[in-house]
């Protein structure tokens, strides 16, 4: 039997129980179940008894577990709660679903962030689960006078067959508490799973469904004020002066100044976006109020200086450099242009390249580029803050709340101890609220105001105010030599101001001859993670010229992967490839499988991509039409190898948004820049996917193996732009090599 | 400010406001009904659809002082027991993945329904075409749908 040592602290669950009451995260949950008929909502036990910081049971049988992580709309508040109950082996039925507080005491990693939250609480939750299950056990063996070895659990039931006793876990959860935790538990064959690998319903869903209170947005206490940031209209300008006469005097206004979200010597983190520093605040009594406020309030900005902070990125510091001056997206096409041209960095290279290359009977070289892009989570940037001399009490949505607590308690000098962070259901991340400077203005303004604040982003706000993903270039070369053999490879890419390379990704360690080099250039519009970072160009742009490459070596556009593939596999170059090339080729054959690749119905046009990021392996077939001049995505095949799923149907649908996202901003969005200004501040002017313009069906399967779960937030979201592009030049005969393909060129051919 | 009589859900609702406010925002800072969602506050999101006498309207853009007599239904008012056809579809589908916009698709979805009855593929996306959905889960609003016509 496999077991796993145990790290939970007796008193871990007791620390931090001084959050604030009120508001809507304290209140009941619904049962998992999702039912709403309140009769057949089972009756809250009278006492519940913490076994760990995890889970609690009632005295009933009703268990409730603390999902620990930010829900970005990832559904982990499901599935973290599901690995606790299948090794407590409890009924999914009975259990009761709470998101825990930031609390660093009990829980580890408490971010949304790198596909990573099942991954890396794969192991942990299941073993708050196992520890609680082993002291009822211990509770029931000592209970019953009987060798805890021959009693067996099943649904929440304690047995013990050989005198016929038996109990639930309820009758049994106070002693239970009070067992010694054992130092190492048994854990479940992966065979006798009842609850991980089926598909469990969405424990918010109802709530959602019926309106209730669940975001940031959505939090209010009694005497809270609502709060509005008004930052610099372009970047590399800063605010120079407010004139508040008029706001300050309209109706239900409270107060007009301006706030610091960093101090001088502040030392930025990792997720300390400072793109606007200081910006003008507007209080009042309600939202609408305080936006006609805002409108009224005059400020004069200028041009901010160039600039040099220290960056301490978890303990490794750097100097960056920010630029002063007004950047427009013209600027940035001539520095990719001129970035080309010259020599980059060169991070990889194996065999003599430069040699191949210029004995090379063809050279296929290609560019491909993307802009800046805006995360546009659909609830924009908000946070409750209730900040005294003695304590702070924060909410809303984070995916960073640990590391941004570090944050506001270096920007108020508070001990981290006073401060609690409540973690509300987020409506979106994609990286976004890595970057918490929102959490430290609303904190800074309800210190000024000596009331909780709810801090709110106007829809333009949030879009104009950076955390970009950034703009990119990469320029792809390939030789063929008089036999259209693949001789050698070269990429060379760089961004603005970050590169996206992946120098050790496929097709590296596939090809004798092969080259990388990289590029940034400086810029003073701010950068961030965004859904699977570097991969959500570097795939697309590496996909569509892989299918170029193929086709003028006359290879079908899988088999030409699966060749690499099976190179890289048995005979790899190098030996820093961080890729197993036999997972990569596994849902390349499952996809095709799955589409019945060489099969198409007349009419449809084909493109394929596939790509490994996140320690995820995605492969796509992508069938579309050109129905009166637009392409129209009747279906979408998706084969995905990320281990072991736990909640099927919920990743099926997390692979389907992936799917719709990463066409939606290959064909669609930009953030374009005009002397700083972003151009697009709204939906208006920034295009994102709609309903007609998603794929009619798809059809997402999963690799059925045994390995433990590696991530799913960020992998389904590149390759898929890659298909796009295939599927399109198959459709019309025209390459789309620059994002988004609907400024391109026509769509149509 | 001003004192209006709302008609919300059926009961009538007293707030008094700034006559320019959004319903939007009287629902939500007022009313303390949050479930109609600030997405854009231009119209183009939907995240904050609401009935006005039956018709999927723009909360956002719709004044308090416009209202009148009007009937308003709000997400919360959809059915009592949010036993609505479109939310048990809708659960049924598991649809939500952040969530944040599926009340409006709710009501723009129970208004196309109440228009039609049996609503083909082309015009469930016209119809829902306001209403944007970041996550990317428009095939399974789309299935929801279908199943709320189909029962």
């Amino acid at each position: 039997m496999k077991t796993i040592k145990t790290s939970i602290g007796r008193r871990s669950f007791i620390k931090r129980s001084t959050l604030a009451s009120g508001g809507i995260m304290l209140s009941f949950n619904w049962l998992t179940s999702c039912d709403m008929t309140a009769s057949q909502v089972r009756a809250l036990p009278k006492e519940w008894f913490k076994i760990n910081g995890f889970l609690k049971i009632g005295e009933n049988g009703l268990v409730t577990i603390m999902s620990p992580n930010p829900e970005i709309g990832q559904n982990v508040k499901t599935s973290m709660p599901m690995l606790v109950a299948e090794e407590l082996d409890v009924d999914w039925n009975d259990v009761i679903v709470e998101q825990a507080p930031l609390n660093t005491s009990v829980f580890k990693r408490q971010l949304a962030g790198g596909s990573q939250s099942i991954r890396q609480g794969w192991n942990s939750l299941r073993m708050a689960g196992a520890t609680a299950r082993a002291m009822l056990i211990q509770a029931a063996a000592q209970t019953w006078g009987v060798d805890a070895n021959e009693i067996t659990t099943s649904e929440g039931q304690l047995i013990h067959e050989a005198s016929g006793k038996k109990s639930g876990f309820g009758p049994m959860a106070s002693l239970a508490a009070e067992i010694e935790i054992p130092e190492e538990v048994p854990l479940k064959e992966l065979s006798d799973f009842k609850i991980i690998g089926t598909s469990r319903k969405n424990v918010d869903g109802t709530k959602i469904v019926t309106g209730e209170p669940l975001y940031g947005l959505d939090y209010s206490t009694e005497n809270m004020l609502i709060a509005m940031i008004a930052h610099p209209p372009a970047f590399g300008m800063q605010l120079k002066s407010i004139d508040d006469s008029l706001a300050a005097n309209m109706p239900g206004i409270k107060k007009v100044f301006t706030i610091k979200t960093h101090l001088g010597d502040y030392g930025l983190g990792a997720f300390d976006n400072d793109a606007f520093n200081d910006v003008a605040v507007v209080v009042g009594n309600s939202t609408w109020e305080v936006m006609k406020a805002k409108e009224a309030l005059k400020a004069e900005w200028e041009l901010a200086p160039a600039k040099k902070e220290e960056l301490n990125f978890f303990g490794r510091t750097a100097t960056v450099e920010t630029p002063a001056g007004l950047e427009s997206s013209a600027d940035h096409r001539m520095v990719f242009d001129k970035m080309a041209k010259k020599k980059g960095k060169v991070v990889r290279k194996d065999g003599n390249p430069d040699a191949m290359f210029s004995k090379a009977a063809k050279i296929i070289e290609r560019t491909y580029t993307c802009p800046f892009l805006a995360h546009n989570t659909m609830e924009p940037m908000n946070f409750y803050a209730d900040v005294t001399d003695e304590r702070a009490n924060l909410v809303g949505p984070i995916q960073t709340p640990e590391i941004m607590e570090g944050s506001v308690s270096k920007r108020l000098g508070m001990d981290k101890e006073k401060i609690d962070i409540q973690m509300t259901r987020m409506g979106g991340g994609f990286g976004r609220r890595l970057y918490g400077h929102f959490m430290t203005e609303a904190a800074v303004i309800s210190k000024e105001m000596g009331q909780p604040v709810k801090l709110i982003y106007s829809r333009e706000d949030d879009m104009t105010q950076g955390t970009y993903r950034p703009a990119y270039h990469a320029l792809y070369r390939a030789a063929l030599d008089e036999d259209n053999n693949l001789i050698a490879f070269h990429v060379k890419t760089g961004g603005i101001p970050e590169s996206p390379l992946a120098a050790n990704r496929f097709p590296a360690g596939a090809l004798e001859h092969y080259m990388a080099e990289e590029w940034t250039e400086k810029s003073n519009i701010t950068v961030g993670a965004f859904r699977a970072p570097r991969s959500n160009f570097i795939a697309g742009a590496e996909q569509a010229f892989l299918d170029e490459v193929a086709e003028a070596m006359g290879k079908d556009p899988i088999d030409f992967r699966l060749e690499l593939l099976d190179r890289a596999e048995k005979n790899p170059v190098g030996e820093n490839n961080d890729y197993e090339a036999s997972r990569y080729a596994g849902v390349l054959k499952l996809v095709k499988e799955k589409s019945n690749w060489t099969g198409a119905d007349s009419g449809v046009s084909r493109g394929t991509a596939a790509y490994f990021c996140h320690n995820s392996y995605v492969a796509n077939v992508l069938d579309l039409e050109i129905q009166n001049g637009n392409p129209v995505v009747k279906k979408v095949y998706c084969a995905i190898d990320c281990g072991i799923v736990v909640n099927p149907d919920a990743a099926t649908n997390l692979a389907e948004g992936g799917v719709v996202d990463g066409i939606g901003h290959a064909m669609y969005s930009a953030m374009t820049f005009k002397d700083g200004m972003p151009e697009q501040n709204n939906f208006d002017k920034y295009r994102l996917i709609r309903h007609g313009e998603a794929p009619k069906e798809i059809e997402v399967h999963f690799v059925d193996n045994q390995i433990d779960p590696t991530g799913l937030g960020e992998p389904p979201f590149p390759p898929i732009m890659g298909a796009m592009a295939n599927a399109l030049y198959k459709a019309t005969g025209v390459r789309h090599y620059n994002q988004p393909f609907i400024t391109d060129k026509p769509l149509a051919g | 400010m001003a004192q209006f009589h709302l008609n919300v859900n059926g009961k009538t609702l007293e707030v008094n406001v700034d006559p320019t406010t959004p319903i939007l925002w009287v629902l939500r800072d007022h009313l303390n009904l949050v479930g109609t969602k600030y997405g854009c506050g231009i119209a183009q999101c939907g995240a904050c659809t609401v009935h006005l006498n039956g018709i999927a309207v723009r909360s956002c853009q719709l004044p308090v002082s416009s209202v009148g007599n009007n009937k308003l239904t709000t997400i919360e008012g959809l059915s009592e027991n949010g036993d609505h056809p479109v939310q048990k579809a809708w659960l049924e589908h598991d649809v939500p993945q952040c969530g944040y916009c599926q009340s409006g698709q709710i009501m723009s979805a129970s208004a196309l329904l109440e228009a039609n009855a049996n609503p083909s593929d082309e015009e469930i996306e016209s119809a829902m075409h306001g209403n944007i959905c970041r996550c990317g889960t428009y095939t399974r609003i789309k299935a929801a749908i279908k199943t709320a016509a189909n029962s």
